[in-house]
């Protein structure tokens, strides 16, 4: 009969006690398996996010954190707008001729080149406006190169796809400045289809409603990003609802001879009337210098402005996971450590209770000719075997939980838990962690069966 | 096969003084002899067969187990050779509960360094009449079945020496000659010597080797008047 079967026998007999051990154990690598797997989890979203397929976030001048997470995530408080006018410098001069001449207006003079345009040539801008709801998700006043452009995914390199209808155009046949498309998410909890139109709330969730419909054409594919759960609609629509226009003089502009613009006429009587020039703000603008280098010396360039910055996302992001993320993940897995601790603790004082009762087995056992090394061992065994059959059931039990809640995680980040995916090399350290433990466990009840007297016990 | 020669055990007890319990000038046992030890409660019989298995050390002298000189063994080495050369009954307490009759007979031959065989252990349990218990557990067992499975676990390792503790004690009469009976036969059989502790003389006096231990134990004579 081998030492396994004689230390799986006694760990049978202690029954109850031997269960409780062993699910105590079970708990605690669950929990440390759970909170790898939400490691995981949360790293790999981050990871999708800050790809967002834009080098730069240039805003108002303030917290460039908070930008991030305005314009990347859709949180956080409001921030400061920026003039229209300063979205155009981003623009090589024919580019801006033809913007200023389509919408008009008041602006300095209309036939310069965009300041930055050199720097931007091969890449792209593209403006954005937020500060509005649908239902509780966010609304982003944008263009359609939001989603010709952008890429998302780990590599950047994933375009947006409709998994219903189309992107919205900037000038359309049917509905004028007023087409939508909405992230999945939006789509399914608020119920809607393609064709169906939506209002805005002003300034948030419960704001007063707009009035002017915006007629859903597209549905955008899950991406596993805070996309999937906003509603874009087309900036010029965005700029002509009630209060979006400029309330006050835009100190950037303040103090240049401004020409007045007529806009050309446009195909349709439909497109006209925009919001001219000198009455937009927007809240952030998207860039994508054609190279990395072409990013720092924009960054230098626009934070010499007075009242703009930029600010690389995907920095901020990492600040964010550095300073914020990973503290709370060591913390969290230090506690689940504790708790493994604990577990093994509880196999200590449960094997060590029945050592009394055991004396004299072992002593019986010793008469049969065990030595002293081969008792302490079966008493290691059992306690290797429970934290082994604790931690076996444990990791299935944490990756079973994370299973079970797959669609559910899927939903929230597009991200697939599945049974295994989660699967951390983290976990491996689980594996002599146990076996470490458990040994430790072990040791005392192990010494007591070494020196336990032989001949005192069989009487 | 086993001989002893001035084997001297002594205890030292709480207040510091030493008892003397055992001073055996010498006692011899031949291959397959079959002996009954009495004597006193207290006189030193347990004692004794403790130091002869090796889980007691003597103070000094010598014992001898087919020309194996324990006393100069370290304790593992006694240990390999009690699981490889002895068989102990006890007189109660015997069988590891956890364990079913057959896991219990199969303990016997685990650590010695002899094959696991399986089909002896059948053949033990049949030879003591539990073939049809093999998997009960000791608490699914009478006393007199229980001390027939520690015989079987006694024999498993094909010992050269029995040493049985008053293996009778607890049990009724009938179970009791049917125990004896058993054991006579096997050790015969299996040309095992025998050395046994009784305080019954109808069991004594089915043997026809009969020690009191007071007669070799030199010790019981000088501390007696107590
Ligand atoms: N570990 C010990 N420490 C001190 N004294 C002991 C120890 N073990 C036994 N003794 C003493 O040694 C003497 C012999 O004990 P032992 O158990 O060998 O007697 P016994 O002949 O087997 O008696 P019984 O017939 O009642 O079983 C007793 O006086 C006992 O108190
Ligand atoms: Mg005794």
């Amino acid at each position: 009969m081998n030492l396994l079967l004689i230390a799986w026998r006694n760990m049978q007999q202690r029954g109850l006690a031997s269960v409780l051990t062993v699910v105590s154990m079970a708990l605690g690598v669950a929990l440390v398996v759970m909170v790898l797997s939400i490691s995981w989890l949360v790293t790999e979203s981050f990871d999708r996010n800050s790809n967002v397929g834009c080098n730069l976030i240039v805003g108002s001048k303030g917290s460039p954190l908070q930008l991030t997470l305005n314009t990347i995530y859709y949180l956080s408080r409001p921030i400061e707008v920026l003039p229209y006018e300063d979205y155009l410098e981003f623009l090589p001069g024919d580019e801006r001729q033809a913007m200023i001449k389509k919408i008009g207006g008041k602006i300095w003079d209309p036939d310069k080149a965009g300041i930055h345009s050199t720097t931007m040539k091969g890449g792209f801008a593209i403006p954005v406006c937020l500060g509005d709801y649908y239902g509780q998700f966010r609304v982003v006043g944008t263009t359609s190169m939001f989603f010709e452009k952008l890429r998302y995914g780990n590599q950047s390199d994933i375009e947006y796809r409709f998994a219903e209808g189309r992107n919205f155009l900037d000038e359309s046949p049917e509905h004028g400045f007023y087409e939508a498309v909405i992230g999945w998410q939006v789509a399914r909890e608020m119920g809607k289809r393609v064709g169906d139109t939506f209002q805005l709330n002003h300034g948030d969730p419960e704001g007063e409603g707009h009035g002017q419909q915006f007629h859903i054409v597209g549905i955008v594919a899950p991406t596993g990003t805070p996309n999937d759960r906003a509603a874009f609609v087309n900036l010029e629509g965005f700029l002509l609802l009630d209060k979006h226009s400029r309330a006050f003089e835009n100190p950037a502009i303040a103090g240049h001879a401004l020409v007045d613009v007529q806009p050309d006429v446009p195909s349709t009587p439909k497109f006209a009337g925009r919001l001219p020039l000198g009455k937009r703000d927007l809240t952030a603008i998207l860039l994508k210098p054609s190279s990395g280098f072409g990013a720092m010396r924009l960054e230098m360039a626009v934070n010499k402005s007075a009242h703009a910055m930029a600010t690389s996302p995907i920095q901020q992001i990492a600040i964010m996971l550095d300073f914020f993320v990973r503290p709370v993940q060591y913390a969290l897995l230090a506690l689940t450590f504790l708790v493994c601790l604990v577990s093994a603790v509880s196999i200590l004082v449960s094997i060590y209770n029945s050592m009394n009762e055991r004396r004299r087995d072992i002593a019986v056992m010793r008469a049969l000719g065990a030595r002293r090394d081969i008792v302490m061992a079966v008493i290691l065994l059992e306690s290797l075997l429970i934290a082994l059959l604790g931690g076996a059931a444990g990791w299935l039990m944490g990756h079973l939980a994370g299973f079970i809640a797959s669609p559910l995680v899927e939903d929230r980040t597009g991200i697939r838990v599945g049974l295994l995916n989660a699967t951390s090399s983290l976990e491996l350290t689980l594996l002599p962690g146990i076996v470490v433990l458990a040994t430790l466990a072990g040791i005392i009840p192990a010494l007591v069966a070494y020196r336990t007297d032989v001949s005192k016990n069989l009487s | 096969m086993l001989q002893l020669e001035n084997l001297k055990k002594s205890f030292r007890l709480p207040e510091g003084q030493r008892l003397a319990v055992l001073d055996v000038p010498s006692l011899f046992i031949g291959a397959g002899e079959q002996v009954v030890l009495m004597g006193e409660s207290g006189g030193g019989k347990t004692t004794l067969l403790h130091c002869i298995a090796g889980i007691m050390q003597a103070d000094s002298g010598s014992i001898r187990l087919d020309n194996i000189e324990l006393t100069r063994l370290s304790e593992a080495g006694r240990d390999r050779v009690r699981a490889s050369k002895l068989g102990y009954v006890f007189q109660t307490f015997n069988l590891l509960a956890g364990f079913t009759a057959l896991e219990n007979v199969r303990l016997g031959m685990t650590f010695g360094n002899g094959k696991h065989d399986i089909a002896r252990a059948h053949d033990l349990l049949n030879r003591v009449g539990l073939g049809d218990r093999l998997h009960h557990k000791p608490s699914a067992m009478s006393v007199g079945q229980q001390q027939r499975v520690a015989v079987a676990r006694a024999l498993a390792n094909r010992p050269r020496l029995l040493l049985a503790d008053e293996p009778t004690a607890n049990i009724d009469p009938t179970n009791q000659q049917k125990i004896i009976d058993l054991l006579r036969d096997v050790c015969t059989e299996e040309n095992v010597a025998m050395l046994m502790v009784t305080h019954s003389p109808t069991v004594a006096e089915q043997f026809s080797r009969v020690e009191r231990l007071e007669s070799i134990n030199v010790a019981w004579r000088e501390s007696a008047p107590i």
